[in-house]
C-alpha cells in the first residue's frame, strides 16, 4: 500500500504492506535506526514516537495508519547544526542512560511531558515516565535528567 | 512477533464498515486504537484475515453533554476522557488505563468491544448503567452496557457489527479505587461505587469475566450498614479464580478493601 507520511519534517513516500508497523517502516525502510523495537507487543516503550505531536508506541502501529501523519522520532530531537537537544543533553549529564536501548522512547516521552507539563515534580515525572521500561539506570538518574531539563527550559523561557 | 498477513480496509462510513466486516464472514476485526488487538496479533494470538481501520470514519469521534449524561463516540481517545471535566469519573477512570502513549490511541470503543475484565472502561460502563450504540446490517441498536458483556473478552456483539457509540450517565455522586502491581498495569481489582438519586450501586471489575455488581453489598449500605460491612460483604459475594496475579483470598481482601476505599471517595450529592 502507498503511504505519504512526514518524519522530522521530511514528507516520503512508502510501499508497505498493511503489516508493517509504523516501527518496522521507520527503521527498515526510512534507515531511521534511532527507534527502537524491545518488546513489540506495547510494553516496553523503546519504540514510543511522537505521532501528530502525541506519544504513540511505534510498535503497536501499522504504517499504514500513519498516513499523512507527521511522525517524530528521535533523529528529529536535533537541534539544525546537528548538536544534540537540551533533555539528550541532561539525560548525558545526570546519567540518564547506561546501555541506551530504552533512551530513544525515554526521549520522546519526556519531550512531550515538559510540553505538557512545564512544571512537573518528580512525581508527575514518575508517572508520566512510567510506560517506559529501563533495565540499567534504576530510573533515578532518568527522573533526575527530566527534572534537570524541564528546570532549564522554564528558565530560559523566562 | 511480527502479526500475520491481513488485508487492509480504510472504510469512510459506518456502513461501509458494516459491509466490510459481513463479507469477512467473522474473519473480520475492527482496527480502533490498536492498543489492545495489535499485541495479540503480534503474539499470533490472534490473525483476522481483515482489518477494517474506522480511524477515518468522520463523526466517531464526537462527545456530547446533557443534563444527565456524556455521549462519547467509538473512537473518542482515552487522553480525551481524561482531559474532559463534565463526567469526572469517567476522567479518573480513564487516567489509569495504561500509560499515555497508549491513552493517545486507546478507544472507548475498543476498550467496551474487547470486553477485557480488568479494564477500567467496562467496569464505568455497567457502574453507570451506560447504554452502547451499535451498528450493523440492519442499522443502529441499543444495548445496556450490562448486557454487552457475556464471558470473558466476549460480547453480544455480532461479527458485522460495531459500537459507534456509548452514553454514560452522569452520577450524581460517585468514588473509583484500583489496585494494580505497577503503576499503568491492569487492575486486579477495581471498585466504582455511583449514586444516581438514592441508594449507591456498588461494581467491581477483575474479579470475575465481566464486570458485576455487588449486589449483597448494595443491600448493606442500603439498610444503614457501615462501609466496612458493605466492604466484607462484597468480598463474599464475589467469585473470583486464582491466576499468577493473585490467591482468591487475596483478590477477596483487595476487593474488600478497593469498595472500602471507593465508599470513603464518595461526594456528596451535587
Amino acid at each position: 500500500m502507498d503511504v505519504q507520511l512526514t518524519v522530522n519534517g521530511e514528507t516520503t513516500r512508502l510501499d508497505v504492506e498493511p503489516r508493517r508497523t509504523l516501527a518496522d517502516a521507520l527503521r527498515e525502510d526510512l534507515g531511521l535506526t534511532g527507534t527502537h523495537l524491545g518488546c513489540e507487543h506495547g510494553v516496553c516503550g523503546a519504540c514510543t514516537v511522537l505521532v501528530d505531536g502525541a506519544p504513540a508506541r511505534a510498535c503497536l502501529m501499522f504504517a499504514v495508519q500513519a498516513d499523512g501523519a507527521d511522525v517524530t522520532t528521535v533523529e528529529g530531537l536535533q537541534d539544525d547544526d546537528g548538536g544534540l537537544h537540551p533533555l539528550q543533553e541532561a539525560f548525558v549529564a545526570h546519567h540518564g542512560l547506561q546501555c541506551g536501548f530504552c533512551t530513544p522512547g525515554m526521549l520522546l516521552t519526556a519531550a512531550h511531558l515538559l510540553e505538557t507539563h512545564p512544571d512537573a515534580d518528580r512525581e508527575t515525572i514518575r508517572a508520566e515516565m512510567a510506560g517506559n521500561i529501563c533495565r540499567c539506570t534504576g530510573y533515578q538518574g532518568i527522573v533526575d535528567a527530566v527534572q534537570a531539563a524541564g528546570r532549564d527550559q522554564s528558565r530560559s523561557s523566562t | 512477533m511480527k502479526c500475520a498477513p491481513f488485508d487492509y480496509v480504510r472504510p469512510s462510513s459506518v456502513e461501509e464498515a458494516v459491509t466490510t466486516l459481513r463479507q469477512a464472514a467473522g474473519d473480520g476485526k475492527i482496527l480502533a486504537g490498536g492498543q489492545s488487538l495489535v499485541p495479540v496479533m503480534a503474539m499470533r494470538m490472534a490473525r483476522p484475515s481483515v482489518l477494517v481501520d474506522v480511524n477515518r470514519i468522520p463523526g466517531l469521534s464526537s462527545v456530547e453533554v446533557d443534563a444527565r449524561a456524556l455521549r462519547v463516540g467509538a473512537l473518542t481517545r482515552h487522553a480525551l476522557l481524561e482531559a474532559q471535566d463534565e463526567h469526572p469519573l469517567l476522567a479518573e477512570a480513564a487516567g489509569w488505563i495504561g500509560h499515555t502513549a497508549i491513552r493517545t490511541r486507546g478507544t472507548a470503543g475498543g476498550s467496551l468491544a474487547h470486553a477485557d475484565p480488568s479494564a477500567e472502561l467496562p467496569v464505568v460502563a455497567v457502574a453507570t448503567g451506560a447504554t452502547v450504540t451499535v451498528a450493523g446490517p440492519d442499522g443502529l441498536r441499543e444495548l445496556d452496557a450490562a448486557d454487552l458483556f457475556t464471558g470473558m473478552m466476549t460480547t453480544a456483539l455480532a461479527d458485522d457489527e460495531m459500537i459507534t457509540s456509548v452514553r454514560f450517565p452522569r452520577p450524581d455522586r460517585w468514588g473509583f479505587a484500583e489496585f494494580a502491581r505497577r503503576h499503568g498495569d491492569f487492575a486486579l481489582v477495581t471498585a466504582v461505587v455511583t449514586g444516581f438519586g438514592d441508594g449507591l450501586r456498588v461494581t467491581l471489575g477483575g474479579v470475575s469475566a465481566a464486570p458485576v455488581r455487588a449486589h449483597a453489598a448494595e443491600e448493606v449500605l442500603a439498610g444503614g450498614g457501615t462501609a466496612r460491612d458493605a466492604a466484607q460483604a462484597a468480598s463474599q459475594e464475589i467469585e473470583p479464580t486464582a491466576d499468577l496475579h493473585g490467591s482468591v483470598p487475596f483478590r477477596r481482601a483487595m476487593a474488600a478493601e478497593m469498595v472500602r476505599r471507593a465508599l470513603a471517595r464518595v461526594g456528596p450529592g451535587e
